[in-house]
């Protein structure tokens, strides 16, 4: 038997807590009596009479332990355990209930009030960074689908999310699924062994869907954002990425989909994916290196499940005959996903020469701010430039859907090629509105439609309606481009 | 396909576009109701809250304020414990020159003046006092408070406490009463008869009975009297009782005239407010303890002259930022109304800057009824004021929200950033120098202090660093 007393000056707690806090450590094993009290004249004689030394110098204001216990390891078991009991929060309550309630004003308040690890911002670009460092700050993980938030800003957050162990998945990540669950444009996937890091949304959309089209499945798909792997950034979330997707058990193959990262920053990553100890796939998406099909199709091998070539639907339209033989005619790629977008004009360009792009590839050729088109042309309709004040053209088909109907319209056009997205919060119906205007012309088609079998939409109805509208339909993009470019009559612009 | 599970909820803050595809999932979101900050103020927030500095820097001005520690050590003459030289005057708010002066300071000022039997009329004192030949500086600038107009001169008797955590003093005049009195701007000769009788009486019984009875627990009796419905701004009636009580038995034993004695408890049990100005002053330790942290964005003064409003925040030290003083939406006292009002003054705000006063409003219904408010009101008052704050004091616990310690440590960038003031419950002087108090009610500061406030602590953010090197 021991006995233990101790004060703790100015610490005041109202006497039912302390009592609260009393019966709980008497409910111990390993004690016999706790009380745990305000030092007022009342409770130091009761101490006197269970045989506790009364404590010098204490006051009605100091707390006064007193232990009865089994020996010292009960009794620091029995302060340990007070110590959290004291930590322990009060219930978040409002008094009102929380039907009344006033809405969380900020990340941190609404973080507050809910266990949560994860925080969605889609504030505007110029002020995210407030509502993510306000997530990192409350110990979370955050998606920052905003676009146009200063390169300074990202940068200040990834090292903020790096003192406290956190994520920042983007700014400008389209698309990020945690734990299976779709954040942004996700599409629907099934559990499975691939982890994805994502500088792209539409890159990592269309790698899903076509890994749910091989029938394998993912945890993770965490995205970084477009900047990431700048020589700006560095990498910063990339590394992070890595690292979550190393630590998951459940995780046993990942894929790392991107544009080319600047030299130094792509060393600094294949050093670190080979240090992992998992198979990690460079998907980096460049001239003269594998398509994101290809890139599919490696994930598919390295976790052992069978690639087939991606699904292709429709008989398709042929060339139209041009009233001037001899007029040039091109290709028009009106895209709502950038890196699809990308991967396009990659392919095109290996036939075509030069293409005009809002967002040309090295040594081509920049539209003009009107976008008029001009020779071989491709546009993202979600680029950053186009986005400023307005949703992005998965939400509001509307400015692409009038550019295609001038495109179908324009006799230097010989085919058109198009990127549907399918799955959470992108359009409900994207088919219906391209089907009607795709039916009114005779010019040729080429649609890759990035979903998933359980993506909302209905990948099959989609495709279905765009094949009836005179479209054909690939679940590749590069497939899509690469007959869209044998389409094109015509030499080189 | 079945939807995804998980007991965590998702924040969300923006397009309500994803965080319906997120309840389509079944994943539970708490969304923010998101507004854009404060027109002018964004990439000054933005510097703020993205320096590394901040989150530590706010958690360590949390942990002194719960730290601190308050306890009535003394009852002293200003002269000795502030070093107040004949013809200096404190006063309450951050500085301000003569002319911009407002009636009741001017008037509390002029009142002093005749005090200290520097003018023999309130005449002759506002001469004086124009002339320039009398000199006055806030008492925040000695790390002291002053309720309404705050004037301090060096006869009268100070409270002294002290934090032993932080080895820091603050102090505060005796609270005169309620009506015709110096604070609120009265000057006549019934104020200067009472200060006199403070001076000659109540200040040195005071000082007998604390010393015979040793350090007073303020922050204790604060814990004691938010439990009994006193917010500790506005309602001090526990709080006063409570400080009565400690004092009593040294009171009778001290050597005092009977009639003396009889009317010092009088006087301090007849005044319901009595507490305010030792409440001032504890409060005042704890925000003192979180200044100066260089990167906290937590508010350590909020302070009014009755022209201008004035904060100080912890990262940027004793600088003031300044604006418009705004009237309080009250109750009247008798034939008075709002054209007799004075805008805001006094120190007292060191209560909400503490996190007492209007953010304990869930705990002193009571006084909601000064606005025609309801009990409602005063608890969403205080659901509010949590979301401005950084933490919580567990000392300070409000029974009607289960004990929740009260919202401690208001945040600049929450401020600015919902576009949402820190409730103050106040009282109200009149316009007209020599009035004396006019109402009660509730007032917030004017957004201008936290606009400059945050534009003050974007500048002094270190530039920068280079782009940092990546792990390997």
């Amino acid at each position: 038997m021991s006995q233990v007393i101790e004060v703790r000056k100015g610490t005041y707690h109202d006497s039912v807590t302390l009592m609260q806090l009393s019966q709980e450590l008497n409910a111990r094993p390993d004690v016999t009596t706790v009380v745990v009290a305000m030092a007022t004249e009342l409770n130091l004689s009761m101490l006197d009479d269970m045989g506790f030394d009364r404590p010098a110098e204490a006051t009605p204001n100091d707390l006064v332990i007193a232990l009865d216990v089994a020996d010292d390891a009960a009794a620091k078991a029995a302060l340990d355990a007070l110590g959290e009991l004291m930590q322990r929060q009060p219930a978040r309550t409002s008094g009102l209930g929380d039907q009344e309630l006033p809405s969380p004003p900020t990340v941190a308040t609404a973080a507050r009030r809910a266990q949560s690890s994860l925080a969605l911002v889609s504030t505007p670009g110029r002020v995210a960074a407030l509502d993510a460092a306000d997530a990192l700050a409350s110990g979370l993980d955050v998606m920052i689908f905003s676009d146009n938030v200063p390169v300074s800003h990202e940068i200040a957050l990834k090292d903020m999310a790096a003192t406290m162990g956190r994520l920042v998945m983007g700014p400008d990540c389209g698309t990020a699924v945690v734990d299976g669950i779709g954040l942004g444009f996700a599409n629907v996937v099934r559990p499975g062994p691939v982890g994805v890091v994502a500088a792209s949304g539409t890159g990592a959309q269309q790698l899903l869907a076509l890994l749910d089209g091989a029938d394998v499945g993912v945890t993770h798909c965490l995205g970084v954002g477009g900047r990431d792997l700048s020589s700006d950034v560095r990498g910063r979330s990339t590394l992070a990425a890595l690292d979550r997707l190393a630590a998951d058990d459940t995780v046993t193959t990942i894929v790392v989909v991107s544009k080319p990262p600047a030299p130094e920053v792509a060393d600094v990553v294949s050093r670190h994916a080979a240090s992992l100890g998992k198979p990690v796939i460079l998907g980096f998406l460049a001239a003269g290196r594998p398509d994101l099909t290809a890139t599919a199709a490696e994930v598919v091998d390295a976790v052992g499940a069978r690639w087939e070539d991606p699904r292709r639907w429709g008989a398709g339209r042929s060339p139209t005959t041009p009233t001037d033989p001899a007029a040039s005619r091109y290709l028009r790629g009106l895209f709502a996903g950038g890196t699809l977008c990308d991967e396009a004009m990659l392919i095109a360009a290996e036939s075509l020469g030069t293409l005009s792009s809002n967002i040309p590839l090295a040594g081509h050729r920049h539209l003009d701010a009107d976008l008029a088109s001009n020779g071989h042309t491709f546009i993202d309709f979600g680029d950053d430039q186009l986005t400023v004040g307005r949703p992005h053209p998965m939400i509001d088909p509307s400015p692409r859907l009038e550019r295609l109907e001038r495109e179908l319209a324009d006799s230097e056009c010989a085919v058109v090629l198009l990127d549907v997205v399918l799955g959470y919060a992108a359009h409900a119906d994207p088919a219906t509105d391209l089907a009607a205007v795709i039916a009114a012309s005779d010019t040729p088609v080429v649609v890759s439609l990035i979903g998933t079998r359980d993506d909302p939409q209905g990948l099959e109805p989609t495709a279905a309606r765009l094949v009836e509208a005179g479209a054909v339909v690939h679940a590749s993009n590069a497939a899509a481009a690469r007959e869209a470019v044998s389409l094109v009559s015509g030499g080189p612009a | 396909m079945t939807a995804p599970t998980s007991t965590s909820a998702v924040v969300t803050a923006g397009a309500a576009l994803f965080a319906e595809e997120l309840t389509r999932q079944g994943v539970a979101t708490v969304d923010v109701d998101w507004r854009p900050p404060v027109s002018g103020t964004e990439d000054a927030l933005a510097t703020v809250m993205l320096d590394p500095r901040r989150v530590t820097a706010n958690q360590e001005a949390l942990a002194r304020m719960v730290l601190a520690r308050a306890q009535l050590t003394d009852v002293r003459p200003a002269a000795e414990v502030l070093d107040l030289q004949p013809g200096q005057f404190l006063h309450a708010g951050p500085p301000i020159e003569w002319e911009r002066a407002s009636g009741p300071l001017r008037g509390a000022l002029i009142g002093a003046t005749v005090f200290e039997g520097l003018a023999d009329d309130p005449e002759a004192a506002e001469r004086l006092l124009a002339r320039g030949s009398l000199s006055w500086e806030p008492c925040h600038s000695r790390g002291a408070v002053g309720p309404m107009a705050g004037v301090v001169s060096p006869s009268m008797w100070m409270l002294e406490l002290y934090d032993d955590v932080h080895d820091r003093y603050s102090w505060c005049s005796l609270n005169e009463g309620l009506g015709k009195v110096l604070r609120y701007g009265a000057y006549s000769a019934e104020v200067i008869d009472r200060l006199r009788w403070m001076t000659d009486v109540l200040g040195p019984a005071l000082q007998a009975a604390t010393r015979a009875r040793g350090p007073i627990d303020v922050l204790a009796i604060i814990a004691q009297m938010i439990q009994m419905g006193d917010e500790g701004h506005n309602r001090n009636r526990a709080g006063t009782l409570m400080l009565l009580k400690e004092w009593l038995p040294d009171l009778i034993a001290a050597d005092l005239r009977r009639a003396d004695l009889a009317e010092v408890v009088r006087f301090v049990s007849g005044n319901d407010h009595f507490f305010l100005n030792v409440a001032m002053p504890a409060c005042k330790l704890i925000t003192r303890a979180a200044s100066g942290i260089p990167g906290s964005t937590v508010v350590t003064t909020m302070a009014r002259n009755g022209t201008d409003f004035g904060i100080q925040v912890s990262g940027t030290g004793e600088e003031w930022y300044v604006g418009p003083a705004q009237l309080a939406d009250g109750l009247y006292l008798g034939g008075f109304g709002p054209d007799d009002a004075n805008p805001d003054i006094g120190d007292s705000a060191i209560a909400e800057t503490a996190g007492i006063g209007g953010f304990a409003m869930a705990t002193a219904p009571a006084i909601v009824r000064f606005v025609g408010g309801t009990v409602p009101d005063a608890l969403r008052t205080t659901a509010r004021m949590y979301d401005l704050c950084v933490g919580e004091n567990p000392s300070w616990a409000i029974p009607v929200l289960e004990f929740r310690g009260t919202p401690t440590g208001i945040d600049v960038t929450s401020v600015l950033r919902t576009g949402q003031l820190p409730q103050i419950n106040t009282g109200m002087a009149g316009r007209v120098a020599g009035t004396g108090q006019v109402g009660a009610g509730l007032v917030t500061p004017p957004m201008e202090c936290f606009t400059a406030a945050g534009h003050g602590l974007a500048a002094a953010v270190p530039s920068p660093h280079l782009p940092g090197v990546v792990r390997t």
